[in-house]
């Protein structure tokens, strides 16, 4: 599904930074894990469209990233891709329920109430539906983030450091969920993390060294 | 959700500010309002009641009072002209019409006006119900006289002299209701009209004893050349009084020479009412600059206050738009959000300014009675107004240029990884 070679970025102004070559096929869960400055965010950025303008080639699903234009690279994200950020960081002005109606929305698809609706009820928010995000709890909150990920049922699940700033039980809980949740939605999950806790969690890994 | 739903919570999240920016823009928005409609509607109700008059003839004195006294039925009269100086002037080739008014009694503060029917053919008056005056002491009244005084067919009451309420009054003599105008929203809702014998009635009592015989005009009969302004009294008559003559000319030389053959006369002077509102108009229009310069610039503040909290909400609002961009929002997309928060302030400011506006003028219009009888109404929207909501629109896209700019140049990876 995602086939990268040779894939090297410059920093603007700075240091340019190499990556090794993988692969990921469908379904096939995948740890980049590396300390910090070891450019693994750079990496997921790179391969999920975000970033543009790095030498080799990525492909994602048969297209090679770089000849996407930039609204290109946003149907792509809005068709393929869901994204779950360290700090959740939902849209504070929304309800639960209106911030996962922004996913398809920003997306230019049709809502569907349905996947909605069960999202919530998998995921314990029924109760918080109308509630403003800014009452949640920091667990609610990041399951809220994991809904909104996968209201378009996306083919690949981006994690970006989800764990780093929860302590071991809340770790292991929200990994189990994450890789359970993307089971369930048949998305494959591509996770960057420092955090060693995971490692024993998903067993292909590709390990990046500063 | 939509483009509205989205942008409707964004506002709803800082309910102070867009509060703020909503009344700062309401406020200016709603000073133009105001002027707007004062102006037009003062402007209209001008060339309404001054329809059809070329000149004004009358006492010396100021020529703006005489205007505003004997078209408006605002100011006091200049005084009086001998009924013989003013026949000349209405005999003059270049006079197409001169209708005589006389004035000086009032009831309830509103104004009895002398004259004939020429004047109801000048304004078109119609009647509601009843007829128009013809003896001596009948009046017809205005719509609105008819409303607020108290007035019904048949009924009769004692006139006040001078144009206000509360001076002598002239209880010999009553003057009986016989017909109620239908509204015009002209000044002529708020006048008692009655003939000009009536007024000469109603004020020689004070030259009573002196000289008695004077109630020959009483006897038309007798009449052999009777006077052209009117006629129960004979031509050249030199006891008699009018206010003034309006005036009506033939042609457009009488533009040109009537004023310089009126104010030659020693005792009468012209005044045209098409110079004297402007001159009036000029005046007020200092007033009205001031008021409106006051006006764009409360508008310029509240568009920079909603131009500053597009940007600062913006600048917090980064890391929500990398997000939303990661979901797979357009750059178009997110353009449109910041122009439509914009856009949506200023419309709704406006909007709302201009209801506030018309909502001032029915406030004054209910409170004010001065304002009910000149005829305003706070329901008349103004072509003015569409341009008001239009320029509205282009505000809220000034506004929101740079702010939507950066949130379109935004590095949505870099925002994100930042965090």
């Amino acid at each position: 599904m995602i086939e990268s070679q040779s894939v090297s970025f410059q920093y603007p102004g700075d240091k340019t930074i190499a990556f090794q070559d993988f692969s990921i096929k469908k379904g096939e869960h995948t740890l980049l894990l590396g300390e910090s400055g070891s450019g693994k965010t750079t990496l997921l950025h790179l391969i999920s469209g975000l970033l543009r303008g790095y030498k080799g080639s990525i492909h994602f699903l048969q297209k090679e990233l770089n000849t996407l234009s930039e609204s290109q690279l946003d149907q792509f994200r809005a068709q393929h891709i869901g994204f779950i950020f360290q700090k959740n960081h939902l849209i504070s002005a929304l309800t639960t329920e209106q911030n996962l109606l922004l996913s398809p929305y920003l997306a230019a698809k049709k809502s569907d109430k349905e996947r909605i609706h069960y999202l919530l009820n998998r995921l314990g928010l029924e109760k918080k539906r109308k509630a403003n995000v800014k009452t949640l709890s920091q667990g609610q909150a990041q399951r809220v983030a994991i809904a909104r990920a996968l209201v378009n049922q996306p083919a690949v699940l981006f994690a970006d450091e989800p764990t780093s700033a929860l302590d071991d039980k809340n770790c292991d809980v929200v990994i189990d969920l994450l890789l359970e949740m993307a089971n369930e939605s048949q998305a494959t999950l591509i996770m960057a993390t420092h955090d060693q806790r995971v490692k024993n969690k998903i067993s292909k890994q590709i390990i990046l060294n500063s | 959700m939509n483009l509205f739903v989205l942008v409707w919570n964004y506002l709803k999240a800082k309910p102070l500010n867009t509060v703020l920016n909503l009344i700062l823009l309401a406020l200016g928005i709603a000073v133009i309002t105001l002027l707007l409609v004062f102006n037009n509607q003062l402007q209209s109700n001008i060339t309404k009641n001054g329809r059809g008059i070329d000149l004004v003839v009358g006492a010396k004195g100021s020529p703006m009072q005489l205007i505003l006294c004997n078209i408006f039925h605002v100011d006091f009269p200049t005084g009086n002209i001998k009924l013989n100086e003013a026949e000349k002037i209405a005999k003059n080739r270049l006079v197409n019409q001169a209708i005589p008014l006389a004035l000086g009694d009032s009831y309830a503060g509103y104004r009895i006006i002398g004259t004939n029917k020429d004047y109801v053919q000048l304004y078109d008056l119609k009647i509601n119900a009843g007829k128009f005056w013809s003896k001596p002491l009948e009046v017809t009244i205005g719509s609105y006289v008819a409303q607020t005084a108290g007035l019904k067919l048949g009924d009769t009451f004692a006139s006040s002299h001078g144009m206000t309420e509360g001076g002598h009054s002239h209880d010999e003599h009553l003057f009986t209701v016989v017909g109620i105008l239908e509204p015009s929203a002209s000044v002529t809702d708020n006048l008692i009209f009655t003939s000009i014998e009536s007024v000469w009635i109603m004020h020689e009592e004070h030259e009573e004893g002196e000289e008695e015989e004077h109630h020959h005009h009483h006897d038309t009969a007798s009449i052999v050349n009777p006077s052209k302004l009117v006629s129960s009294v004979s031509a050249n008559d030199s006891t008699h009084e009018v206010t003034s003559l309006l005036i009506e000319y033939r042609s457009p030389m009488g533009a040109v020479q009537m004023p310089r053959f009126v104010n030659a006369q020693s005792t009468l002077q012209a005044a045209s009412p098409a110079f004297e509102t402007a001159r009036l108009f000029s005046i007020l229009g200092v007033g009205v600059d001031v008021l409106m310069g006051f006006a764009y610039l409360l508008i310029f503040i509240s568009s920079l206050s909603i131009f500053i909290a597009l940007y600062n909400s913006l600048k917090e609002r980064r890391y929500d738009l990398a997000i939303m961009r990661s979901m797979g929002a357009s750059r178009l997309k997110i353009l449109v959000t910041v122009f439509t928060e914009s856009i949506w302030l200023t419309l709704a400011g406006s909007i709302l300014g201009i209801v506030v506006g018309h909502a001032v003028i029915y406030a004054l219009i209910a409170f004010l009675p001065e304002l009910q009888k000149t005829g305003f109404s706070a329901f008349i929207i103004y072509q003015e107004e569409w341009i008001l909501l239009a320029g509205s629109l282009l505000l809220g896209c000034v506004c929101a240029i740079l702010p939507a700019w950066q949130a379109y140049k935004t590095n949505i990876s870099e925002v994100l990884a930042k965090n």
